[in-house]
């Protein structure tokens, strides 16, 4: 047996039963890293010392599980890059708060995963380091931005990650590597310490093998927390327990926007077929419209890069990462350091959002936006007056080849089109692999749901693993 | 042609909380550089801030003193520019939802009382500090120390129209904030400082001309100073047919001028957007209430029960009103002897007096408010007169002791025994002759000189109007 190809739950129960212990998890993983991460390239810092780790850590729900964490959430003592030159250098003297209570838990660090740098982008692409391989064909990318913890996943280089979602950054990546990512909804995970993209869409979510994986490790990092204003107080669920529960008489919504013109044929169909499998388990389907998803791709390249703008104003040189070598008084300073330490795209979206919020044209921009926000929210509260869950595909299209849209930020934004709204409307949504296309790549299916109605989803998702055993019938050849 | 100054104040008072206003840091000053930080107020990437409580029941407790209405939602908003002492590139603020509006302070001019009004009051972080090697050091510092501390904003509308109202103004905000507690408000300590505009226009005119900015006046003299030479300065601007730009004006306290520190094109473009970090700040009516029954009696209030209850008059009463401290020293002083209008002399002319002199405050006083009490009984049952009692005061200042024990020991005790003033009385008349001729020829003024022989002999002991009333009979006696 390959105990790097465990899942997180069944790693769990071997652990608990005697049947193999960390230390071995640990070194399969490590192993597993050493064979295959020099071509898939998922890690910017791999945890070599992850095998001694297992040895002492605490009892708990992760015992010595190794587990990757993507590169923008920080990590006391290790590293955290955000993938940009910026912070090359940056060693967090703070754990996140889902660090931490993966800690508490005992969890063992497999490594920080690769990303677009600061979570801009669908492909990992714009990493200031490398590009990050798709497990399944290593001419594509894994998606992104948390591309570096789904191909981990996907390559069993990880039991289990943490990505984080801003606008379909775990999603997306999921559905190109063939594994589950959830969004929770905003408030549910602490954001303290995920180094701030888009504070008002961000959420850091579970990547992982299964839909049980997906729950267990959610109830884990879950809950308000003092240090994050924006986490909701909401009691967390036992959600692993909620999975089996019988979908019977769940009424699931279709929304016809998401299934309209531009998106590939294979990618519509197999959702469809995946949809009618739910159908003939009790499930009540129609088609229903989310009118403003139009807008979605607008207003959130307004709202993003505008938070982003200013949250990335701390990166000046002064306190830690990098500083430019060569300058002439303060101003120089600044230009050179930010010039030479953000990557393109990066420096895209900071003007972007610096001319949105500009005086004169924040109306027109930042308050607008806003407002369209508030429209698509009311879009899902309706269609939620009469539905349980809505399902989507996860993206238009499975994974593109690599440089294929990378000279077109407009074609790759719109890579993001179906999981956009999710984020503007705060609401928890999950990619699921649903089956292959005819190059053999992976198709997500993504379900959303109510605010906080987690469980509901992770049930609905756990019905369709089982009823398409993806994970039984396919495997990445790498 | 008259000008009259139009000039509005913004003032940063910083609350005396004991942690930070975003994260739990001490806001102790004068630490080493750099020790009292931590992730959040060093914006290290993925902190997040959390509002201190104590902070806004500070400023809700500052707002409603200075008698504003507190909005029950407010927002904090991000305020975009670069600067090395700023560690998050923004500064988290308040902007088109502040924390309270509308409201006034009254301060006491020549003319009687003037009301300014508030415009709005809002709660934001204070930044670090950027220090400057010296000599041929070639780098500049940062010490984030003071990065994260709690400030209120107070904007004034433009109700201010002298140099002196403004003194008047800032004067009156710090007593109003040290009586509250809610801080020290020392303008030398950076813990109050202030930014003005500044406009003139033809007297009598209701247009508001164009206004300059003021800043970096580190005292209440510096204000008023940097006021007074900049009205003069846009006045000579438009009486040489030139026009008043709108820039931000440093001003210069060695030279005694204001100097352009920006042009408006240059002023920044702030961005400002509601802080997503931070949910809005929501506060209930009970709050509130429960914040408006926790203050203390305030100034305006103090200072009319003072003129009621003890018939001081309003500059008296403004006086021992300017501080809780004050205030307090009196009252105890008149609970031990009933005599309002005395002690609020001795408190005002010979205690303040002397302690002003030495720099101190009133907490700082060698001489307990009862033995004011018991000096001003001792006057008031004639034990000792007024000039003696001015001798014991100086006495009970600088070497402490009651003074009924100083009278005694000093032999102070007036003399009232008529039988024995008429003795220094006839030895006066005896050794004045020339004096006492004058008197005789009606040039009765000169009695004030013999009062005061008679009061050296016996140094100063004799009744004053006992001496006075005998020298008098003696003398009216010898015209015959
Ligand atoms: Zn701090």
């Amino acid at each position: 047996m390959q105990l790097n190809r465990l899942s997180l739950v069944e790693a769990k129960r071997l652990v608990d039963k005697g049947e193999t212990s960390p230390e071995e998890i640990a070194e399969a993983v490590l192993k597993r890293i050493e064979e295959v991460d020099g071509k898939i390239k998922a890690y910017i810092t791999v945890n070599w010392s992850m095998v001694e780790d297992a040895k002492s850590v605490k009892n708990g729900k992760l015992s010595g599980i190794p587990i990757a964490v993507k590169d923008n959430i920080c990590t006391k003592g290790v590293k955290t890059t955000c993938a940009s030159k910026i912070l090359y250098n940056f060693v967090p003297p703070y754990d996140a708060t889902v660090v931490e209570k993966m800690k508490a838990e005992g969890y063992v660090l497999a490594g920080k995963t690769n990303l677009d740098e600061f979570a801009m982008g669908s492909s990992t692409e714009n990493s200031a380091f490398f590009t990050t391989r798709n497990p399944w064909d290593l001419e594509r990318v894994p998606g992104g931005s948390s591309g570096g913890s789904a191909a981990a996943v996907a390559a069993d280089m990880c039991i289990a990650s943490l990505g984080s979602d801003t606008g379909g950054s775990i999603r997306q990546p999921a559905a190109f590597c063939g594994v589950v990512g959830l969004k929770p909804t905003y408030g549910r995970v602490s954001r303290y310490g995920l180094v701030a993209f888009a504070s008002s869409l961000d959420q850091i979510g579970p990547i992982t093998k299964t839909v049980e994986d997906a729950a267990y490790l959610l109830e884990i990092i879950s809950g308000r927390d003092p240090m994050d204003s924006t986490s909701a107080p909401v009691d967390v669920e036992d959600f692993k327990q909620r999975l089996s529960e019988d979908v019977k008489g769940l009424r699931v919504a279709l929304p016809k926007e998401y299934f309209a013109e531009g998106i590939q044929g294979e990618v519509k169909e197999e959702v469809l077929s995946t949809v009618k499998l739910l159908e003939k388990e009790g499930v009540a389907v129609d088609e229903v419209s989310l009118p403003h998803t139009e807008y979605a791709v607008a207003t959130y390249y307004i709202v993003a890069p505008a938070e982003a703008s200013s949250n990335l104003a701390r990166y000046d040189g002064v306190k830690y990462g990098y500083r430019a070598e060569d300058f002439n008084g303060l101003i120089d300073m600044y230009f050179k350091t930010r010039s030479e330490g953000f990557g393109d795209e990066v420096k895209r979206r900071i003007m972007l959002g610096t001319y949105s919020l500009a005086s004169g044209y924040y109306d027109a921009y930042y308050l607008r936006a806003k407002k369209v926000r508030t429209l698509i929210k009311r879009d899902f509260e309706r269609v939620f007056e009469n539905f349980d869950v809505i399902i989507t595909p996860t993206s238009p299209t499975t994974a593109f080849r690599i440089g294929e849209k990378s000279s077109d930020p407009l074609t790759m934004y719109l890579s993001d089109i179906f999981t956009i709204s999710v984020n503007l409307a705060g609401v928890p949504a999950i990619s699921i692999p649903c089956g292959l296309d005819s190059n053999g790549l992976p198709i997500g299916l993504q379900i959303i749901a109510k605010p906080f109605d987690e469980a509901t989803l992770l049930k609905v998702a756990y019905r369709i693993q089982e009823l398409v055993d993806f994970r039984g019938r396919y495997s990445p050849k790498v | 042609m008259g000008y009259e100054a139009v000039i509005g104040l913004e003032v940063h008072v910083q609350l005396s909380t004991k942690s930070k206003v975003f994260c739990s840091c001490s806001t102790e000053f004068g630490a080493p550089p750099n020790t009292h930080v931590c992730p959040v107020c060093l914006g290290m990437p993925g902190s997040l801030p959390v509002l201190n409580k104590k902070a806004v029941e500070y400023a809700v407790k500052a707002a409603l003193a200075l008698n504003c209405r507190v909005n029950l939602k407010s927002v904090f908003a991000r305020k975009n520019y670069f600067y090395p002492d700023l560690p998050k590139g923004y500064q988290i603020s308040q902007y088109d939802m502040p924390l309270a509006e509308d409201g006034y302070i009254e301060i006491e001019t020549e003319k009687g009382s003037k009301r300014i009004r508030i415009k709005r009051v809002h709660m934001e972080e204070d930044a670090g500090k950027n220090i400057h090697g010296e000599g041929d050091d070639p780098f500049s510092y940062v010490d984030l120390n003071r990065a994260g501390v709690p400030l209120i904003e107070i904007v004034s509308e433009p109700d201010i129209s002298s140099p002196e109202e403004a003194r008047l103004y800032l004067q009156k905000l710090r007593t109003i904030m040290r009586y509250i507690g809610v801080s020290n408000a020392d303008m030398e300590k950076g813990e109050l400082r202030c930014d003005a505009n500044v406009s003139i226009r033809p007297k009598g005119s209701d247009k508001l001309g164009t206004k300059t900015e003021l800043k970096n006046m580190n005292s209440f003299r510096h204000v008023q100073r940097a006021l007074e030479y900049e009205i003069e300065r846009q006045i000579s601007v438009v009486e040489e047919g030139g026009q008043v730009e709108q820039e931000t004006r440093l001003w210069n306290p060695h030279l005694g001028i204001t100097e352009t520190m920006r042009k408006k094109e240059e002023e920044h473009d702030y961005r400002y957007f509601p802080e997503p970090d931070l949910v809005p700040l929501v506060l209930t009516e009970q709050f509130v209430e429960n914040m408006r029954s926790e203050l203390p009696e305030l100034p305006d209030e103090k200072k009319k029960r003072f003129m009621d209850q003890y018939g001081l008059s309003a500059y008296d009463s403004e006086v021992l009103c300017s501080s809780r401290e004050l205030a307090d020293y009196y009252e105890k002083a008149v609970s031990a002897y009933n005599n309002p209008k005395a002690i609020a002399n001795w408190v005002m002319v010979e205690l303040l007096g002397r302690l002003n002199k030495e720099s101190k405050d009133v907490t700082q006083s060698p001489i307990k408010p009862e033995q004011v009490a018991k000096l001003v009984e001792l006057i008031d049952k004639g034990t000792i007169s007024g000039k003696i009692g001015k001798q014991v005061f100086d006495i009970m200042y600088k070497e402490g002791g009651d003074p009924e024990a100083i009278v005694k020991e000093k032999g102070l005790v007036q003399i009232t025994d008529a039988g024995e003033i008429e003795k220094f009385v006839d030895e006066v008349i005896a050794e004045c002759p020339e004096e006492v001729q004058k008197y005789l020829k009606g040039k009765t003024k000169v009695i004030g000189y013999l009062v005061g022989q008679v009061m050296k002999k016996t140094k100063g002991k004799a009744n004053p109007q006992l001496v006075n009333k005998l020298l008098r009979e003696k003398l009216e006696g010898m015209k015959g």
